[in-house]
Formats: structure tokens, sequence, C-alpha cells
């Protein structure tokens, strides 16, 4: 594929724990802190620019308006999150991005290009809500599927596994196969395959939606860290508000019936902070969660309400 | 009789724990399997002998119709003597081999008969589940076809398939009858093998076809990387089925088409002289239940290499 891209791993001077040779000091991805504009001073596309996006299901006779004029631009490094109600067409839109579905009517494109020359160029990683790792395959043989598929060498293949098993932490695992492994366990290794080919944007739909709470708030921690190390820019669909601030630079809010976008919330936590408890336990954070909540409601919330989630 | 005996080793074979039980453990089920099939064939000799000693000699007859065999050394003889006569020279001629070497060699003879028609059969079978699973149209057009195909009664056709084959002659090479009965039971082999492989063929989780697409990978890279190994589990039981319907089909196909060689013919023989010699009749049944559990094994053993691709994704 490219070779003149810049690399997303390269690591962020300050999270130097972590892979590949240092880059020199130009090639680095750029990082921004709070702002959610594009990278135009490097003159590079959007990761994602979506405009008037709309997408029907179902036949000429009944159909179903999944989501409707859409607008969305993701800068490349940024982290949005997705959130809405069931139905809002959260999960459409990513997969519109991953050319899993094609549009109605209005253009997307992916880093400049329509979705499905995207998707060819493999410039994305997708995980979903299930890890979707092949049983049969060993972790390490899971991750490497991509490599695999797209022809990279046997020694490349090797090296990069070696590396992407130490980054999701299962070095001790890469021989057992998935059954052997916990729920959160898998998702590791569907994170670790999702980033195998240094992929500068990354789909994720709920990934951590069937994990339960304790876990949940551990993948966040290690999915931050990551996409800092990566300098990938992310889309992930959550309906988890506390979720959607904690790692995302922006978070959209949608609602349903039509699926559209209703607000954006930047929560204007800099990459550069340490996603961790502390951040949980910031009033910061907490005014976050209740604005994207306030938004999803549509309202201010009541005192009662407030205590829903 | 094959059947009960398998029936009451089966607890001992489902009872095995998962592979990540030490290797003891392991071996310590497949002991208590080795029992429990010996117990199940003690349990069949057991109530064959006890209905003998108890059940009238004419049998039971309700009516004009009789429900319940007799037991007449001659209908069902003594256990030990139908093993003793195996130990016998097959017939009374001078230098005649022992009962057993005979049924055993004819045995040989239609186990390889079989497993080329199961070869055949299941590498046709494939090829039309990856042919239908590949065009929709093809399942359309096919699978009527290859349902209504096993309606055909075998008797019917076997014979037919015979004197085709003795007219095939290309070069100095002539089809020889074994293949006409190979033939045949590769017609009974591949009709579960198709539906079964193309039952797996679509049973692909939905997530891994999408992953796939991400990945832009090809029809055949799809296929292969993901399609063929989730097959694998609804695989099995049809080349189990396909293995049975070989070894059915050939026995059959033996006797339609006059083969001399194989068990199936040795079945109707012996069954001939029954009248002299009722122990006699009764060894090339045994032949023909060691063929079925010999195409039985091997289908095992072929699970047990292709166990793998048996794994579910812990939920």
């Amino acid at each position: 594929m490219t070779t003149d891209r810049p690399l997303p791993t390269a690591p962020v001077p300050d999270q130097e724990d972590h892979v590949d040779a240092p880059q020199p000091e130009h090639e680095r991805p750029a990082r921004r802190a709070t702002d959610s504009e594009p990278d135009h001073a490097f003159g590079a596309p959007p990761a994602v620019r979506a405009s008037g996006v709309s997408k029907t299901f179902g036949s000429r006779r009944s159909q179903v308006s999944a989501l409707s004029e859409v607008d969305l631009t993701v800068a490349a490094g940024e982290f949005v999150a997705l959130i809405g109600p069931s139905g809002c067409g959260k999960s459409t839109l990513m997969r519109l991005v991953a050319d899993l579905e094609t549009p109605s009517s209005g253009s997307l494109e992916v880093f400049g290009k329509p979705a499905a020359r995207a998707r060819a160029d493999q410039d994305y990683g997708i995980a979903f809500q299930q890890a979707g790792l092949l049983p049969w395959r060993t972790v390490a043989a899971n991750i490497a599927l991509p490599l695999e598929l797209h022809g990279a060498p046997r020694a490349e293949r090797k090296q990069r596994v070696a590396e992407l098993v130490e980054l999701v932490g299962l070095g001790d695992f890469a021989r057992s196969r998935p059954d052997q492994l916990s729920g959160g366990m898998q998702q590791r290794v569907a994170i670790a395959r999702s980033l195998a080919e240094r992929p500068r944007l990354l789909l994720m739909d709920e990934p951590f939606g069937a994990l339960d709470e304790m876990t949940r708030e551990r993948m966040q921690a290690e999915l931050a860290r990551i996409s800092v190390e990566t300098g990938a820019a992310v889309v992930f669909v959550t309906h988890s508000i506390p979720e959607a601030v904690f790692l995302a630079d922006r978070v959209v809010v949608m609602s349903a019936r039509p699926g559209r976008i209703t607000d954006e919330i930047v929560t204007g936590i800099g990459r550069d902070v340490v996603r961790d408890e502390h951040l949980r336990e910031d009033p910061a954070f907490f005014r976050k969660v209740t604005e994207v909540r306030e938004a999803l409601h549509a309202g201010p919330v009541s005192a009662a309400g407030a205590h829903e989630r | 009789m094959s059947a009960t005996a398998q029936t009451t080793a089966a607890p001992g074979l489902t009872a095995a724990r998962p592979s990540r039980v030490a290797g003891a453990l392991a071996g310590l089920s497949v002991l208590r399997a080795a029992v429990l099939g010996v117990l199940g064939l003690l349990a069949v000799a057991g109530a064959w002998e006890g209905y003998k000693a108890l059940a009238p000699e004419d049998g039971v007859v309700i009516g004009d119709s009789r429900v319940l065999p007799r037991t007449t050394d001659l209908a069902m003889p003594h256990v030990w003597d139908m093993l003793q006569r195996l130990g016998e020279p097959v017939s009374s001629l001078r230098g005649a081999a022992p009962l057993w070497q005979v049924v055993a060699d004819a045995v040989l003879v239609s186990l390889k008969v079989a497993a080329a028609g199961w070869v055949a059969g299941t590498a046709i079978g494939l090829l039309l589940a990856l042919l239908m699973a590949r065009l929709r149209i093809a399942e359309w057009g096919l699978l009527p076809w290859i349902v209504l195909s096993q309606t055909v009664p075998l008797i019917a056709f076997a014979p037919m398939v015979r004197s085709w084959g003795s007219r095939i002659e290309i070069g100095g090479w002539e089809w020889p009858p074994w293949m006409s009965v190979a033939l045949i039971a590769s017609y009974l082999a591949f009709f579960p093998v198709a539906v079964g492989a193309l039952r797996g063929l679509q049973s692909t989780d939905r997530v891994h076809t999408e992953l796939m697409h991400s990945y832009d990978a090809g029809w055949w890279a799809t296929m292969r990387r993901v399609r063929m190994p989730a097959a694998v589990p609804h695989l099995l039981p049809a080349l189990r089925l396909g293995a049975a319907g070989a070894v059915v089909g050939t026995v059959v196909a033996e006797v339609s088409i006059v083969y001399p060689d194989g068990i199936g013919r040795m079945l109707v023989t012996f069954a001939g002289q029954a009248s002299g010699d009722p122990e006699k009749a009764w060894a090339p049944i045994f032949g023909a239940i060691v063929l079925g559990l010999v195409a039985g094994g091997f289908i095992a053993l072929l699970g047990l290499l292709l166990r793998t691709y048996r794994r579910g994704e812990a939920p």
C-alpha cells in the first residue's frame, strides 16, 4: 500500500514505552491538544467528511430512514464518539464510512477518497461489538489475518504481531485460542487486529458494549493510551455517555427517527491528558457528562433524571 | 446389533472433556469408552442368549404373524457357535482357508471399493456445494435435482450402471466392475456431503464476512480463510453420513450387479447355505458390521484431525 503516508504508530514523545524507532520530527503526525479543526496546515484531507448523507433501508414499498442529511467531519487524528439512542443510525453512519453500506444520497469521503476506495486502500481498521475472532486461529494468527490477506512478508508479519500482542498486553496469550480468553481479552485481540496495518482511521462499533463495567473501564483507558500512541483518528460508536466523554475529543449526539446529528460537544480534554481514574472523578469530566446528557435529552435534565444514566 | 453396541458406548465418548483437561483424564475417558463398548457387546450377546433360552422354540406368534423370531439353532445360533465357526475352514474342501480369513478378505475388498466411492462422492459433493455457494442460481437450479436424485431406488439403476460400464473401453483399458460398485457408492455418499457442506458454507458469522469485506478480500480468500473452516462443524456429520451411505451403497451394489469378491455378495451366498450351516451365514454379517465400524472410526479420526476447526468462540 502507500509508503508515503506518515506512520501513525510513531510514538508520542512522552508516551514512549513501545515500538518503532522514533520518526524524524517532521514526519511525525501532528497531535493537537483540544482543537477539532482538521490538519489544514498540512493540507491533509480530513479522515472523514460526510455531507448531506442519508440512508434508507428497505424496498420501495416500505422504506425506513436510518440517517437523514448528516454532515460530519472527523479530522485526522481526532477521536470522535457517536452517541445516541438505539435506532439513531450511529452504527449505520460508521458502517457507511467503512463501506459496509452505501449511502442513499449525499457525499462521503474518507481521506478525500470515496469510501469504497478507502476500503480498498485499507485506510481504516475496524472493530465490532462482537470480537469476531476466527475461533480456529490463535491470537497471533487472528491479529495476522489482515497482514496475511494483503501479502505482508512472513518476517514482517511476525514482528508486527509481536508488537501488537504487547501493545494490548496479551504477550502470554499469543498462542491461545479465542475460546480460552475472556470477553475483554478477545476484544483486545480484535483491537490489535484492527491496528495491524497501522490505519490512520479506526472505526469502532460499541467494542466494549458486551463487557462488564470493570473490564470496560480498563479497556477504555487502554484504548485511550493506544489511540495516543498510534495517532489514528477514531470514530467510536457508543451508547454510554461517560465512555464517550472519557475517550473522545468531540462527542456527536444523534437522535432517532430519522437518525440525524442534533448536537456536538467538544470535551476539551486534551489528548495529552492521561485517561485514568483521576479523570473520571474530575468535576470538569462530570460537567461534560451532564452536558452530553442534556444534549441527548434535548433540554436540561431534572434533578430526579440526573441519577439515571 | 452394531447400533446397540454403539449407543451403549456413546455415553463414554460424549463424556470426554475438552482438551484443556490433562492427558491423563483423556486417557481415562478413552479407557472408559472402550470398557463401555465391550460391555455393550456383552449386553447384546447376553440379550441374544437370554431370548434364545427363555422364548419358545417357535417364537411369539400373534394371529398369523410372527412378531418375535424363532429361537431354533437354525434361526438363532448360539453366540459361541458363531464365534467358533469363524475359526473353522470355510468349506469342506481340502486346504480351505478359515472362515474369518475369507470374510476379512471380502471386507477388505468392500472397504477399498467403499473408500473409493466415498472419496469420489465427497469430492463431487464438495464441488457441488462450492458451486452452489458461489452462484445463487446454481443453488436454485441444482439443489432440487440433488434432492430428487436420492429418491431413485438404488436397485433400479445398479444393473444399468453395470451394463454401461461394461461397454466402456478406452484404449486397452476396460472399466472394471468394482468401479461400477464404487460409482453407486459415491451416488449415495455425495448427497449428504453436498447438502451439509452447503449449509456449512452458508453458516459463516456475519461479523466474519463483514470483516473480510472490510479487508477487501475476494471471494476465494474469504472462502479459504473463513467460510471453509467455519463449515467444518457442519461438514463432519455430513461426511459421516456419506461414509455410511458409501458402505450401504457398496454392499447393495455388490449384490445387485453380482460383484463376487465383496462382502455384499458373500452375505447372499452364505445365507443360501444357512440351512446346512447356520453359523456360517452370520460371519459376513459380522464382517459388514466391522466394515461400518471402520468407516465410522475413520471419520472420527478425521474429526480429531480437524478439531481445531470445531472450537467455538467463548461467549
